[in-house]
């Protein structure tokens, strides 16, 4: 009963620091559009003679002191409005998810593949660390750190599409569209066109997920508790999985919640070598036209995702360990 | 004890090259692309003269293809500009904001560390948060942020012509937090140590100490964390050249090598952005090689066969 409530004090905390942290990103965003980008190009554009433009400006309530403007925008935000797009003319945010499909099912594909190739792996390499093959991993797995992600992007589209033409080099192919989601997982020519990209933000998170289930099983197998299934008879494989495996994803989740600031930077390269259509290849865009409240709009979108991650990260390790609830409450 | 440790790693280094010969060929091939600081002397020709450029020699073969031309040992780009020559000058541009990127960290993160080490108490847990935070943020992530902000308020020629300090600016501000942990790490370790005291009861002033007694005795793991980072600055400054938030096209360095040659890939000229990206790659690995070597090297804790 103690520890539910204890629990339930350390999400709420970890929700209300999610809540701050939010609006910590709002106010740099308000801040980077009041430096860089004028509101008022947003809706009239250049031609519109001076004199019109300072009664609209009054107005709109743009020549208000800042913390007037400020207040106006959180209020915005807090409504889902953050702007309209001059590239686009239509609401930032709007623009913005509208490609969140297509960079999620990038990650997606590339977890699936750090997931299934890693733990195997890293299993591989802890429970067998003199065996050729253990060896052989993790020297791919150094190399694999000194590659660049956007230059294993540009190998295997010069291999599979360019000199064997098994596929395709850019793009999403054919998507199906479900209600808001449009979908690329359900024809075949969109997960043809997901297998090189996927398999490329994936080549960089690999290494170092293969190394993290290795150290992290190596420190799991050095415990009494192993020895003690051993010592009862539990095959193998069974102390392995079932045992060892479980408490080494503690840290696993823990340090893989850590790496998604890096993975949205990486994946914004994929997508860039890749023409995929997700929010890193938009942002670009916005970037070479100075589209400033579609840039800014990005910017919060990807500062939320990094918030919530954060925080589911930190609920799921207390589901994994209870001892976190107890040790880390104060 | 400074005669000991100053002769101890010297000595181990070279002993270490002669059993390792994995280390020493990486440092062969990084003394080779190290040659490219030399650029202006050995490269063919100067890819910055456009006057020298020529349409009708685009797009040229490496040599052992058919259509070469022996003037362009690696080729040519879509201007007609030799690939050796361009790769020479883009190494040299490359490992230039590299090595001054990695001094930036480490003149902010050296001194901290220093201090949070040799001081402890409030100043430590300070730095040491500071430290978690900034590296919780995505180094790379940060930095295409703060260049794609200088982009989109001042402009792609802005960008261009302040591009190199920009890249050491962002890149060294960004990983500061690794020299910081280090130096801590290693100045705590110092500081509980006979000299130190012995220093201290002779009067010694608190800055005279680290700076002539503690520093000197732990340049061994900054001088590897120094190494390893040469490699992510190299990293971080072709990706930030690929996405075009770097090096400009008209001062290219690698990156920017890789991306301008990208788009000749589908018309199978495929040798004006695989070349740069195989030295670039070559680049990193024996950088990497290198650091792991002198880690191993340098530690007196690990036994060398």
């Amino acid at each position: 009963m103690k520890a539910i409530a204890a629990s339930a004090a350390f999400i709420t905390r970890r929700l209300a620091q999610a809540l701050l942290v939010m609006l910590a990103i709002l106010v740099i965003a308000f801040a980077v559009r009041s430096a860089l980008g004028d509101p008022l190009r947003e809706i009239v554009g250049e031609a519109v003679p001076e004199a019109e433009r300072e009664a609209l400006r009054h107005q709109l309530g743009l020549d208000a002191p800042w913390p007037v403007q400020l207040a106006h925008y959180l209020a915005g935000a807090a409504h889902g409005d953050l702007g309209t797009s001059l590239i686009y003319k239509r609401p930032t945010l709007e623009v913005v998810l509208a490609k969140f499909p297509a960079s999620f099912e990038l990650v997606l594909g590339a977890s699936l593949i750090v997931l299934l190739l890693s733990v195997p792996a890293g299993i591989y390499c802890a429970v067998r660390p003199r065996a050729l093959g253990a060896r052989l991993i993790l020297g791919f797995s150094v190399l694999g750190i000194s590659v660049p992600v956007f230059l294993t992007g540009i190998f295997l589209i010069t291999i599979f599409s360019v000199w064997l033409g098994w596929l395709p080099a850019f793009g999403r192919g054919a998507t199906l569209r479900i209600g808001y989601w449009e979908t690329g997982l359900l024809t075949l020519d969109g997960l043809k066109h997901l297998v090189l990209p996927a398999l490329t933000l994936s080549s960089i998170m690999l290494p170092l997920f293969i190394r993290l289930v290795r150290g992290a099983m190596l420190d799991e197998l050095g415990h009494d508790y192993v020895r003690t299934a051993r010592a009862k008879g539990a095959r193998p494989l069974r102390v392995w999985l079932a045992h060892a495996l479980r408490n080494a994803l503690i840290p696993l989740v823990a340090v893989g919640g850590l790496q998604v600031g890096t993975l949205i930077a990486y994946t914004l390269l994929t997508e860039t070598v890749f023409q995929w259509p997700g929010m890193g290849f938009l942002f670009l865009e916005a970037v070479t036209r100075s589209d400033i409240p579609l840039i800014t709009t990005y910017l919060v979108a990807v500062g939320f995702l990094f918030v919530v991650v954060n925080t589911l990260v930190d609920v799921a390790s207390l589901a994994l360990d209870p001892r976190i609830s107890l040790e880390g409450m104060r | 004890m400074s005669e000991e440790a100053a002769s101890g790693p010297a000595r181990g280094v070279l002993g270490y090259a002669l059993e390792n010969p994995g280390a020493s060929l990486a440092a062969i091939l990084l003394a080779s692309i190290g040659l490219a600081v030399l650029a202006p002397f050995i490269a063919p020709y100067n890819p910055f003269d456009l006057s020298s450029l020529d349409v009708l020699d685009a797009e040229l073969p490496p040599w052992w293809k058919e259509a070469s031309d022996p003037r362009f040992l690696l080729g040519t780009d879509a201007q007609g500009r030799d690939l050796l020559s361009a790769i020479l000058y883009g190494t040299r541009i490359s490992l230039t904001v590299g090595v001054l990127a990695v001094a930036i960290q480490a003149a902010i993160g050296v001194p901290l560390g220093l201090l949070a080490g040799y001081r402890g108490g409030a100043i430590d847990s300070f730095v040491t948060r500071a430290a978690d935070i900034q590296l919780s943020l995505s180094t790379l992530m940060m930095a295409i942020i703060a260049l794609a902000l200088f982009r989109a308020g001042l402009g792609g020629d802005a960008l261009s012509r302040y591009a190199v300090p920009l890249l050491v600016v962002v890149i060294g501000l960004a990983e500061w937090p690794y020299f910081a942990r280090t130096a801590r790490a290693a100045t705590q370790v110092e500081a509980a140590k006979d000299y130190v005291r012995a220093g201290r009861a002779l009067g010694l002033s608190r800055i005279g100490i680290v700076r002539r007694h503690i520093l000197p005795n732990i340049q061994s793991p900054l001088i590897v964390v120094a190494t390893t980072q040469v490699a992510g600055a190299i990293m971080a400054e072709a990706a930030l050249s690929f996405l075009g938030l770097g090096m400009p096209v008209t001062k290219p360095s690698l990156g920017t090598l890789i991306r301008s040659g990208y788009d000749l890939i589908f018309a199978g000229a495929w040798w004006v952005t695989v070349i740069p990206g195989l030295v670039l790659i070559v680049l990193l690995v024996s950088v990497n090689v290198l650091g792991d070597a002198l880690r191993d090297a340098l530690n007196p804790r690990v036994q060398r066969p």
